[in-house]
Parts: structure tokens; C-alpha cells; sequence
């Protein structure tokens, strides 16, 4: 049976490439500001569009005669099962940062760069091969960094973590290139370590919290939210690295986890303790990809989607807040609950969502996970367990803070927009909806796990990965409910 | 329609209608059209009758048929099925089960009732519904759970709404900071109920109730584990339910959490949430079985809360806090009660207790009033009690150490904030530090723009 072929992604990625020019141009904000929405909604359509295209295919692999493939190649830019879900992910992230920014922000927003920085994520996302990748994952760096630049802030701390991760890149995959089982573990190794890099790992991770202190917050959380560095690991390491390599980034990333979680803790802002927070979970995320069994997989891209969406929705609830109040401490009571209750509870629904508590989108990942973990080791499984432990009373911590313990006393309406409404209900609905019915997401997930997994089997000519690809052994434990 | 169907139909209402109750409210309060309290109230009436008639029914069928344990299956919540991962969505009606929903839904109803009222006009009435709606689903779910993920689904819900409702005069610091300290301890518990249930999923293959006792019904289940993974998997659930039920170490919560309005303190610190943790212990009693370990730590553990919370109710000075320590010395003595294997007369003592509880809560604010009352009529104050055995016997600076002892609550709070709470926030705050100097030294200048954010009302305790 022959489908017709509609340029979904292409249009993913050529929309908002070609609305950047167009919004660049503009000199009225607020028409800068519309423009810009449009786009993003029509970008959100178009990948929602080649999300349904795949799943209607079925999960078969794309069709070479691609407009992409017309014009970069074949198997340069296509959806699969770990993307497909990604793109409208990613989308909808920006469509919604665009929805809720607050007309007294709009003059100061770069949207230009955010379109660019899109259709850079897209094309990402959408890559498979690791040059590909590596060029796109180099020049995602660059929006940030103008607009560090162009605000006069400090920029070094960025600069440095991200030469030394785009450097790592090209280098390490140099090497793997090349071949030779020396050449190939060294660059494999270097590989790692960048990946390591982008994602914040343990020590690596302060450029996170300097690019949450100088960048607009909008930015900071369009450039980690998103994941690059998960998705660099999946597509660049998972499949050559020898399990010894997946290991180390596992404890690292468990260590992450721990510690982000008590940094959130005893964080006096608000910007840096959600960075933290974000840190940890991404962190956990890395835990499930690095150990590279079918269960563990299959959670790690669940919180991986759960996370994107939960914390995004906390990151803008917070960017709202900080709006009307300005940057925010964490060592007073603000009571704004009151004045924002739709606010407070979008803050509290996507926090608990973030900490995988029951009902919401995280509960599942967070189960499977877990679940995955304690298969590993059960010290991993707890681990995890006690980051989470951490984060949820960091969450709620953050919650008081910020919305109870006084009456706020200013004389300014700071009641929600109709915008920041309807953010607020799309995800919310999204939240509970994933929460309530999960098992789509789910299949498609540990679809996907599979697939990383049998091309890791492949890739490593069935050595000790064979053991873990496509379903376990009788012996194997079976936590069935 | 066969009676199979109808033990379906009926079951599925149990959990129905609180479900509906939360979907109703949750929805009106996002979509900016809340419901007034008149029909609030109707509304949690409904459901709660709705949901005690169905429990009410099924019980009258099984008395009926001799029937002693009523599956209700849902099916799998999510699955991933060569990997033998499912959630299963199962209740469960048997002698455990029964009673405590029967009991929980009566004592809900009562207090619903009841805050109809005393919440009248309250700008956070809507609130306390909300919560109180997420309240009655959790403990709903919980009592009937025949999986103990289902199980950990209704315990988080009740976690939550109790902490967000200790916080519900969330105007003052006091009781924000209390519903804080009672969220920190529930998450230790969370985190312990998490790691057993996962634990007993690998060990067993099963997270099913019947399926873990193998066989017999509750109480009369043999689990098939060895003694020693009992002992594992039963202590994490003995830590659960000691922070649930605010045992040993994790007592300090208790009067903290009289700070939320007396409805929910009555109802759910007095009554039910405080009695959850036993409640878990009954439910996975044919572990202690396994293990006389185990058994003897639950007598331990339960006597020495009930012999804590004796001492420090006599010298509470607030009505509430002599309850709620009063409380605390009866779960003591219901645990201890399971760890002997008296199982029957654990239920029965919580439904006594929790019944008695309640009243005695809902009646505090008023006893105030009418001593005062009494007073004004004798026109004196009302006779002071003679001294005791105790005062006569006991030398001073004995009584006086037993007092402060008991004043503060056996030094526990203090114990986990010198030992716990202070090392960890110190080693977080050294480690803040380092990074500073790592962030200033690489951009050479002063790296955080966030020093410049000076709170303007500090925070009176810190909390964690």
C-alpha cells in the first residue's frame, strides 16, 4: 500500500528557519511576538504531522524519496521511533515559552534566535548521523551565546564547557571513525565525556547554573529542557560503548542525580534551585539510557518525555512568576497564591509530575525506572529512589516559598493572562492525561528502547549486549503486579 | 445480571464515586468555574453516600453468600510485556478491606458534614474540599488495593492532601513550615514503601496481594518468601508505616500537623491518615509471620511510641496536641498488637479508635467553651486535680527530667535536626560555596547574579 508523502518534517524545520528572517525583520515587539507564535504553532503542527505520518507507517523507516533526502542525502534527516515523539515534544516547548512570555517581557525576548535555536533542535532530533548530529549539536550552542553577548553578561563559563564538549565531540568520533580497537576506546571515552559535558554531569555542570543566572530564563530553559545531551548519548554512544563505559557514566550520573537533589534543597533563588532540580532528573534519565536493558531503557525515555514536559511547565510557571515579582528568593515567603492561583497550581501539578508522583505523566517512567534499576543493582534502585525523595521535597519547598506563608501585599494585579491560561491548560491536560492513560506512550517507548538496543547489538557484533536486547531470559527476574 | 457482575459493578462504585468527586471539583476550580458551596457540599454528600452504600451492599452480598474475598480486577494500567512489567490496577474486598472502607467513608461523610459549617464563608473553603476530595480517593484506594502498587497510588494521595492541609492557613509561616516537616517525613516513608514494593515485585514476581500470600485470605495468608527477605522487605514497610502512623523516630509530625483546621485534623491525623501505617502492617501481616524478628521489631517499635506518646500527652498545654499525642499512644498499642499476631482485635481497635477520635476532636473547640461556661456559673475555677501517686513518690529532679523529657517528645525532633537535617544542609551549603569560587575564578568576575536577590522577611526555622 503507498502512502503519499507530505515534507512534515521538512516543514518542522523550514518554518520557523524561515520565520526567524521574517520575525529579525520586524521592528513592532508585540507584531514580533504574534509572528513568532504563529510560527511555532505551525512548526508544532508540522511535527505533530510527521509524528502521524510515521505512526502511520506504522514504524517502518522512512521513505528515501524524501524532499530531506532530495536535498541532503539519504537517512540525513528522518523520524524514528526515538524521535518521533521528540519533535512535537520539542515543539510544543517552544510554541509554549512563545505563548506564556508576558507582553512587559516581549521587547527584551530575542524571538528571532528562539526560531533559529528551533529549527536547529528539529533538525537535531531529526538526525541520525553523527556528524550530522555533531554540526547541528555545535550550532544549537550558538543562540545562547549571542544573547549572552548581546545582554553584556559574562560569557566565559559557557564558552569554556561548551569548546571543551563540542571539541570532545569532534575528536572522539574522529577517533571512532578511524577505527582500531584502541583508536575506537579512546574515542569512545572522549565521546562520553562530551556527552557528560552537555548534559551537566557532575563536575562538569556549572555552566548550567551560570547560563540560568545571565541568560534570559526563557533561553536557559529552551537550551537544557530539550535534552540535546541525552539524545547525543543514545544516538553517539549507546550504540559502540562496551558496557564498562555505560557503567561509568551510570554512577556519575546517579552521583549527578544525589547531588543536584540536595543542591535543590538549599538553593536562595529560584532560577538556580530549578536548575537543580532539572539536573537531578535529567541525571536520572542518563541513569536509565546508561543501563542498557529493555526495562531500564523504555523508563529512561519515559522520564525523559515527563521530564521535558513537567519541568518546562515548571520552568514557565516560575518564568511567569519571576515576571510580576522579579527574580525571586527562595529565603522569604511570598504568598502570591492568592493573586495566581492558577499559577500556584500549575507550579504544584507540574512539580509533583517532575518527582513521578501517581497519576501524573512521571509516575510511569519513574516506576519503570526503577524497576529497570534495581535489575541493575539494587543500590541503583534505591539511589534513585532517594534523589527522587529529594527533589519532591525540593519541589514542595519551592512551592511554599514562593506561594504561601504571607499575604502579598502589592496594590498591582498580578492575575494570569488568558495566554498563560491556556498554557497552563494544555498542560495540564497533557500532564494528566499522560498520567491517567500511559500505555501509548509506554509502548512507544520501550518500542524505541528496543530499536537502541538491537542497533547497539549490531553495532557491537552481538557481544555482551546480546544478552540485553529484545526480551530477557526466563531467569531473568520478572516483576510482573 | 449474575452476581459476579454485580460484585463488579458495585465494587467499581466503591472507587467511582470519589473518583468523580475530584474529577468534578479539579475540573470546575482549572476551568475557572467553581462550584458554590451549597453545591460542594451536595456534591461530597453524594458521593460519599454513593460510595458507603455500594461498600454497604457488598458486604450485606458476601456476609450473604459466605463469601470471604471479592477481586476487582481493572487490568493493566500500562505493560511492556516480554519484560513481565504491568501495572495492575486491582481492588480487592475482604475482611481487611471491608471494614476499613466502610470506616473510612462514614468518618469522611461525618466530618464533610461537619466542615460544611465550620468552614462556612472560609475564603479557602473550595481548597479544603479539593484537598479533602484528594483525601477520601486516596484512602479509598488504598483500602482496597489488591496490588501494593496500587496500594503506594492511594498512600501518595493521602500524603499529599494531608500535608497540603496541615498547610491550609497558608497565609502564616507556622503552619506552612509544619506542612513542610510532615511532607519531609512522608517522603522518607514514600521512598521506604517505594523500595519495598519494588523489592517484593523481584523477589516474589508478583505484587499482587493474593498472589504474595499465596494462600488463604487475609489474615490466614503464608507469604512465600524466606525469612530473611521478610525481614528485609518488612522493615522498609515497618519504616513506611512508622512515618505514616508517626512512630518512632518520625513522632515530631504528629502535633505539628494539629496546625491545619480541626476538620482535618480529626479526621485525618486523628482518624485515618494516622492509622494508614498500621493499616499497611495488617495488610502484609503474614509477612511477619515469616520472620520473629521482624515481629518482635513492631512490638518494639509500637510500644515504645505508645510509652513516648503517654508521657508527652500528660504535659501538652493545647487540647489538640493532647489528642493527637493520646492518638499516637493507641497506634502504638494497635502496632504492637499486630506484631503479636492479634490481628482481628488490631481492626477492631483502630475502628474503636478512630470513631472515638474523631468525636473527641470535633467536640475540642466547644469543651473550651463550655468550661468556661461552667466556670462562669460556679463563678470560680472548676476543681484542679489533687496530687498523685507520682507527685508524692517521685523526687523533683526525677519529675523534672521525665517532664522535659516528655515535653520534648523524647528529644526526637531535635535528634533528627542535629543529626540528619544540620550536617546535610551544611555539606550542601560547603559545597554551594566551592562551586562560587569555581564559577568566579573561570569567568573572572563575581559569577552570581542571584546574590543580588536579598530576601526582605526572613524565614523564621529553617526548613528541609
Amino acid at each position: 500500500m503507498s502512502h503519499v508523502y507530505v515534507p512534515w518534517l521538512e516543514g518542522a524545520i523550514l518554518v520557523p528557519l524561515l520565520a526567524a528572517v521574517w520575525v529579525r525583520l520586524l521592528r513592532n515587539p508585540d507584531m514580533a511576538w504574534w509572528h513568532s507564535m504563529i510560527a511555532c504553532g505551525l512548526t508544532l503542527g508540522c511535527s505533530v504531522g510527521s509524528w502521524a505520518q510515521f505512526a502511520a507507517r506504522d514504524g517502518v523507516e522512512a521513505d528515501r524519496a524524501t524532499l530531506a533526502a532530495r536535498l541532503v542525502g539519504d537517512g540525513v534527516l528522518e523520524v524514528d521511533t526515538l524521535s518521533a515523539p521528540l519533535l512535537p515534544l520539542s515543539a510544543l516547548l517552544y510554541a509554549l515559552t512563545v505563548l506564556a512570555t508576558l507582553r512587559t517581557k516581549v521587547r527584551r525576548f530575542p524571538f528571532a534566535w528562539l526560531l533559529v535555536s528551533e529549527a536547529i533542535l528539529l533538525a537535531t532530533l531529526s538526525a541520525k548521523e553523527p556528524w550530522i548530529i555533531i554540526a547541528l549539536l555545535a550550532a544549537g550552542i550558538v543562540p545562547p551565546w549571542v544573547e549572552l553577548r548581546s545582554r553584556s553578561k559574562p560569557t566565559r563559563v559557557f564558552l569554556v564547557h561548551m569548546i571543551l564538549f563540542v571539541a570532545l565531540l569532534v575528536v572522539g568520533q574522529g577517533l571512532a571513525t578511524i577505527g582500531g580497537p584502541s583508536m575506537t576506546v579512546v574515542g569512545v571515552a572522549l565521546l562520553m565525556a562530551a556527552v557528560l559535558v552537555r548534559t551537566g554531569i557532575v563536575p562538569a555542570h556549572c555552566w548550567m547554573t551560570d547560563l540560568f543566572e545571565h541568560a534570559s530564563f526563557g533561553t536557559a530553559l529552551l537550551f537544557v529542557t530539550p535534552m540535546v545531551g541525552a539524545y547525543a548519548a543514545a544516538r553517539l554512544v549507546l550504540p559502540i560503548a562496551p558496557d564498562w563505559a555505560l557503567r561509568a557514566i551510570l554512577v556519575l550520573s546517579l552521583a549527578t542525580a544525589l547531588y543536584a537533589a540536595g543542591m535543590a534543597l538549599v538553593q536562595h533563588e529560584a532560577r538556580r534551585f530549578f536548575c537543580y532540580v532539572f539536573l537531578s532528573n535529567s541525571s536520572l534519565v542518563f541513569v536509565g539510557l546508561e543501563m542498557a536493558t529493555p526495562l531500564g531503557l523504555t523508563g529512561a525515555l519515559c522520564v525523559w518525555f515527563s521530564v521535558g514536559l513537567s519541568l518546562v511547565g515548571f520552568g514557565l510557571t516560575l518564568r511567569s512568576v519571576e515576571a510580576r515579582t522579579g527574580r525571586l528568593s527562595l529565603d522569604e515567603f511570598h504568598g502570591l497564591f492568592e493573586h495566581i492561583p492558577k499559577l500556584s497550581v500549575l507550579f504544584l501539578l507540574t512539580s509533583l509530575a517532575s518527582i513521578g508522583f501517581p497519576g501524573t505523566v512521571g509516575f510511569v517512567g519513574a516506576e519503570m525506572l526503577v524497576d529497570g534499576a534495581i535489575q541493575v543493582h539494587p543500590l541503583v534502585g534505591i539511589a534513585i529512589v532517594i534523589a527522587s525523595a529529594l527533589n519532591g521535597l525540593a519541589v514542595l519547598q519551592a512551592y511554599f516559598r514562593v506561594f504561601t506563608g504571607t499575604r502579598h501585599g502589592g496594590s498591582i494585579d498580578l492575575h494570569s493572562r488568558i495566554s498563560e491560561r491556556i498554557a497552563v491548560l494544555v498542560l495540564t491536560a497533557l500532564i494528566i492525561g499522560g498520567g491517567l492513560y500511559p500505555q501509548p506512550g509506554v509502548a512507544s517507548r520501550y518500542r524505541a528502547a528496543t530499536e537502541l538496543l538491537s542497533e547497539r547489538q549490531v553495532r557491537l557484533g552481538g557481544g555482551t549486549a546480546t544478552q540485553h536486547a529484545g526480551s530477557q531470559p526466563a531467569a531473568h527476574h520478572s516483576p510482573a503486579g | 445480571m449474575n452476581v459476579d457482575t454485580l460484585y463488579s459493578v458495585l465494587g467499581l462504585g466503591t472507587v467511582a464515586f470519589p473518583a468523580l468527586l475530584l474529577s468534578v471539583m479539579g475540573l470546575t476550580s482549572l476551568l475557572g468555574w467553581p462550584l458554590g458551596e451549597r453545591t460542594t457540599a451536595r456534591a461530597t454528600q453524594g458521593a460519599v453516600i454513593g460510595g458507603l452504600l455500594t461498600a454497604i451492599a457488598i458486604l450485606a452480598m458476601m456476609l450473604a453468600s459466605g463469601t470471604r474475598y471479592v477481586p476487582i480486577e481493572l487490568g493493566n494500567w500500562e505493560i511492556a510485556p516480554t519484560e513481565h512489567f504491568h501495572f495492575h490496577l486491582k481492588f480487592v474486598f475482604d475482611r481487611l478491606s471491608v471494614p476499613f472502607t466502610i470506616l473510612s467513608f462514614v468518618l469522611v461523610g461525618t466530618i464533610g458534614a461537619f466542615a460544611n459549617r465550620y468552614l462556612h464563608r472560609e475564603p479557602g473553603y473550595r481548597r479544603f474540599f479539593l484537598l479533602y476530595d484528594v483525601f477520601l480517593l486516596g484512602m479509598i484506594v488504598a483500602s482496597l488495593a489488591g496490588t501494593i502498587e496500587t496500594l503506594f497510588l492511594g498512600w501518595e494521595l493521602v500524603g499529599l492532601s494531608s500535608a497540603l492541609l496541615v498547610a491550609y492557613f497558608h497565609e502564616r509561616p507556622a503552619p506552612v513550615i509544619n506542612g513542610q516537616r510532615v511532607w519531609s517525613v512522608y517522603r522518607v516513608a514514600d521512598a521506604a514503601f517505594l523500595i519495598a514494593a519494588v523489592t517484593l515485585h523481584h523477589l516474589t514476581g508478583e505484587g499482587n496481594f493474593a498472589g504474595l500470600m499465596d494462600k488463604g485470605f487475609w489474615p490466614e495468608g503464608v507469604a512465600e518468601l524466606s525469612s530473611r527477605e521478610a525481614l528485609f522487605v518488612g522493615l522498609l514497610l515497618l519504616v513506611a508505616a512508622a512515618g505514616k502512623s508517626a512512630l518512632i523516630p518520625f513522632s515530631g509530625w504528629l502535633p505539628r500537623a494539629m496546625e491545619g483546621p480541626t476538620p482535618s485534623s480529626a479526621v485525618f491525623y486523628g482518624a485515618l491518615s494516622v492509622h494508614l501505617g498500621t493499616f499497611l502492617l495488617l495488610r502484609v501481616s503474614p509477612l511477619l509471620d515469616l520472620s520473629s524478628l521482624l515481629s518482635a521489631a513492631v512490638v518494639i517499635l509500637g510500644l515504645a511510641s505508645a510509652v513516648l506518646a503517654a508521657m508527652a500527652a500528660r504535659v501538652q498545654t493545647d487540647v489538640k496536641s493532647a489528642l493527637a499525642f493520646a492518638s499516637l499512644t493507641q497506634v502504638g498499642i494497635i502496632t504492637a498488637e499486630i506484631g503479636f499476631g492479634l490481628r482481628y482485635i488490631a481492626l477492631l481497635h483502630i475502628i474503636g479508635h478512630a470513631c472515638l477520635r474523631t468525636l473527641q476532636l470535633v467536640r475540642a473547640p466547644t469543651l473550651l467553651h463550655d468550661y468556661h461556661s461552667l466556670e462562669n456559673a460556679l463563678g470560680e475555677h472548676l476543681p484542679q486535680q489533687q496530687a498523685g501517686f507520682w507527685e508524692r513518690w517521685v523526687p523533683d529532679g526525677v519529675r523534672l527530667r521525665y517532664y522535659r523529657l516528655a515535653l520534648e517528645r523524647g528529644y526526637l525532633d531535635a535528634a533528627i535536626n542535629e543529626y540528619v537535617v544540620r550536617p546535610f544542609v551544611a555539606l550542601f551549603h560547603w559545597c554551594d560555596a566551592l562551586e562560587r569560587k569555581w564559577t568566579d575564578v573561570l569567568s573572572g568576575t563575581p559569577s552570581r547574579e542571584s546574590d543580588h536577590v536579598p530576601p526582605t522577611m526572613p524565614i523564621g526555622e529553617e526548613l528541609t
